[in-house]
């Protein structure tokens, strides 16, 4: 029970690697654009890539890099794709929706209803059978699309940001729905939210520009990002360039000393430091603070940076200068008389900052 | 309380008060021009009608004739127009091919046609002399000047109407609901079946009954193409223009009927105005690929 896929397209720039195990949630992440929609249609079947080969539990869902290339129709790949939208077939009441998939795959009528009876069930909507889905909520409506994805008993479930248009009190309550239908179940879900990656996937992948930026346990990923994106999930500084001693030179010449965090050996270690490989330092915006000069030790990393924008964060001020941020109180804030244009110094103990390679 | 304010800038007609139009007066004055050039004429032929004659005219027996085979004919090229009209429609909004937009101008040609051209052309491939003619022949199969060519010069002139209407549905609705609906398991067909057409099922009712009301009122391609046989080819439209020379009551009072029935088919066809303008008003606004979008 695994799903193997690797497809390229090339009039998207898109090329993808990437490898589901039984029973594993796995979380795409990425910015707009990256290709995660590309990635679903490819594997659902609405997309032909240009080349590539993917299989699904032993079976092929598409081979174009042979002799005779083979492709499977969206119809035959046991792949439900549930997105961002319900799009509950807006004829046909709840209960005929969910039994669609079944019907579909041959299931005689009373069976089939019998089944999307249980399924509606699974997603407390039982008492919502009778509706069409013009009469139900945003949150409702989610909820019998999930019902129907199941229903149909697909190989692979597909998730197209399914909590992104809901409403702030319904999403809390599919992402538990979602958390117990997901388990032991092969999922890919794309998501925007952090959130969803740890709740609900065992494992993250994160897209940029139609490539696999980095990718790992969802835990693993967040603590020591390898990509900007997931550092900016993670709500960390990141700044890439060549490892240099217990630090990294960035390509403008400036250097950040950190410290060589090993990850006690449960993950790959990183490379020696000085071995001059590409490496990045991460630090959290907490561990910055702000001079108006430049005047500090050694342990100190010291740079100037043109504050960008002011934003309050918790009961922090958030100093954003670029891909940078740092937190300050307010008080410090407004002592400094910061405001968006400034240049000012962000500093940072060399101890705070984990370098590491890439 | 009917207490209007002192001085309203520019009165409006009351019924629109409520959200600022903004068309200029002469607009409006031109649009009313126009409502009278459609109107008056019909208005005229209403007063024209000799009432104490008109059950008399209207059940005599060739009239009864011609309107039953009116009604015979504009039935049978209806269901020929859906039959064929649906899968163009659906080929011509889902499917993307070379010559796809020549194709489309091509289908639309009998709406700016006259339809003297229309039968001409029809005479010349089911006539005895055209291109599919003689191979018929040979089969024992003689189309021009019967009721069979009457049904097919009105499917001529009428097929455009359904295929805009319903193309317009198809597109407006997109295939994101056949995406999903493919995913969960079903083929082709049973997509078509359960999810498309009933989808556009007000798009394809609307375009119905404009081809029947169009076979209804086909004039020019029957007359050239079918004739005017009493019983065989004269449909109502053919034996008003012939009553018109004899007894012009009689021409008169079957219009009439015809105004009627097609008031009627019009307003059947609106009726639900949300949902069938959505598809025959829409077309412009989705020019986006509806295929690629499967988020």
């Amino acid at each position: 029970m695994t799903l193997s896929f690797q497809a390229a397209v090339a009039g998207r720039g898109f090329d993808v690697d990437l490898a589901v195990r039984p029973g594993e949630t796995v979380a795409v992440m990425g910015p707009n654009g990256a290709g995660k929609s590309t990635l679903l249609a490819s594997i659902a079947g609405l997309l032909r890539p240009d080349s590539g080969r993917a299989e699904l539990n032993g079976r092929t869902l598409f081979d174009l890099d042979g002799g005779k290339p083979s492709w499977v129709p969206p119809h035959h790949r046991g792949t439900a794709l549930l997105a961002q939208e319900p799009l509950l077939f807006p004829h046909l009441s709840a209960v005929d929706n969910v039994s669609f998939g079944p019907r579909s795959a041959g299931v005689p009528k009373r069976d089939a209803k019998e089944r999307a009876l249980r399924w509606l069930a699974e997603v407390e909507a039982e008492h919502l059978a009778g509706r069409r889905p013009a009469e139900l909520s945003g949150g409702q409506a989610q909820r019998v699309a999930v019902a129907r994805a199941l229903a149909a008993d697909p190989a692979l479930l597909l998730l197209d940001e399914p909590l992104a248009a809901l409403d702030i009190h319904s999403a809390p309550l599919l992402r538990r729905l979602f958390k117990r239908v997901l388990a032991g179940r092969q999922a890919i879900i794309v998501t925007h939210d952090v959130l969803d990656a740890l709740v609900l996937a065992d494992r993250v992948v994160i897209l940029e520009d139609g490539k696999v930026a980095e990718e790992g346990p969802t835990r693993a990923v967040l603590e020591r990002p390898r990509s900007s994106f997931a550092a900016g999930l993670a709500g960390l500084n990141f700044i890439p360039g060549t490892l240099d001693g217990a630090g990294v030179r960035t390509s403008q010449g400036l250097r950040i000393a950190g410290h060589d965090e090993d990850l006690g050996g449960s993950g790959e270690p990183g490379r020696l430091p000085g071995s001059g490989g590409p490496g990045v330092a991460v630090f959290p915006p907490s561990a910055v603070s702000v001079f108006l000069d430049d005047a500090h030790g050694s342990p100190w990393n010291s740079f100037a940076v043109t504050i960008t924008d002011l934003e309050p964060h918790g009961d922090q001020i958030r100093v954003r200068a670029g891909s940078l941020a740092a937190d300050i109180t307010p008080a410090a804030s407004a002592d400094l008389g910061l405001a968006p244009g400034m240049t000012v110094h962000f500093v940072v103990k060399a101890a705070a900052v984990s370098v590491y390679g890439t | 309380m009917i207490q209007r304010p002192g001085k309203l800038p520019q009165a409006r007609p009351r019924t629109q008060a409520a959200a600022y139009s903004g068309i200029p007066a002469w607009v409006r004055a031109l649009a009313v021009l126009a409502a009278v050039v459609v109107v008056l004429p019909l208005l005229a032929m209403v007063l024209r009608v000799d009432w104490t004659q008109f059950i008399p005219l209207v059940t005599s027996e060739p009239s009864l004739t011609a309107l039953g085979l009116s009604l015979r004919t504009s039935a049978a090229s209806t269901l020929l127009c859906i039959l064929l009209g649906v899968p163009l429609a659906l080929v011509l909004a889902r499917d993307s091919f070379r010559l796809q937009g020549l194709l489309r101008a091509l289908v639309l040609l009998p709406l700016v046609l006259p339809p003297v051209v229309g039968g001409i052309a029809l005479l010349y491939t089911f006539g005895r002399q055209g291109l599919l003619g003689q191979t018929l022949e040979v089969l024992g199969l003689r189309i021009a000047f019967s009721t069979t060519a009457v049904v097919l010069a009105q499917t001529f002139v009428a097929l455009p109407f359904l295929v805009v209407s319903l193309e317009g549905a198809l597109r407006t609705s997109g295939s994101r609901y056949e995406a999903v609906a493919a995913t969960l398991g079903a083929r082709p067909g049973t997509v078509f079946r359960r999810v498309t057409l009933p989808l556009v099922l007000p798009g394809l009712a609307s375009g119905a009954v404009l081809s029947f009301a169009r076979s209804l009122g086909e004039f020019g391609a029957t007359l050239t193409f079918a004739g005017s046989l009493q019983g065989v080819t004269r449909t109502l439209p053919l034996e008003i223009y012939l009553q018109r020379e004899t007894d012009p009551d009689a021409a008169v009072a079957l219009s009439l009927v015809l105004v009627a029935v097609a008031v009627a088919v019009v307003a059947l066809a609106y009726r639900q105005p949300a949902a069938a303008r959505a598809g025959a008003g829409q077309r412009t606004t989705t020019a986006a690929p509806a295929g690629g979008d499967v988020r």
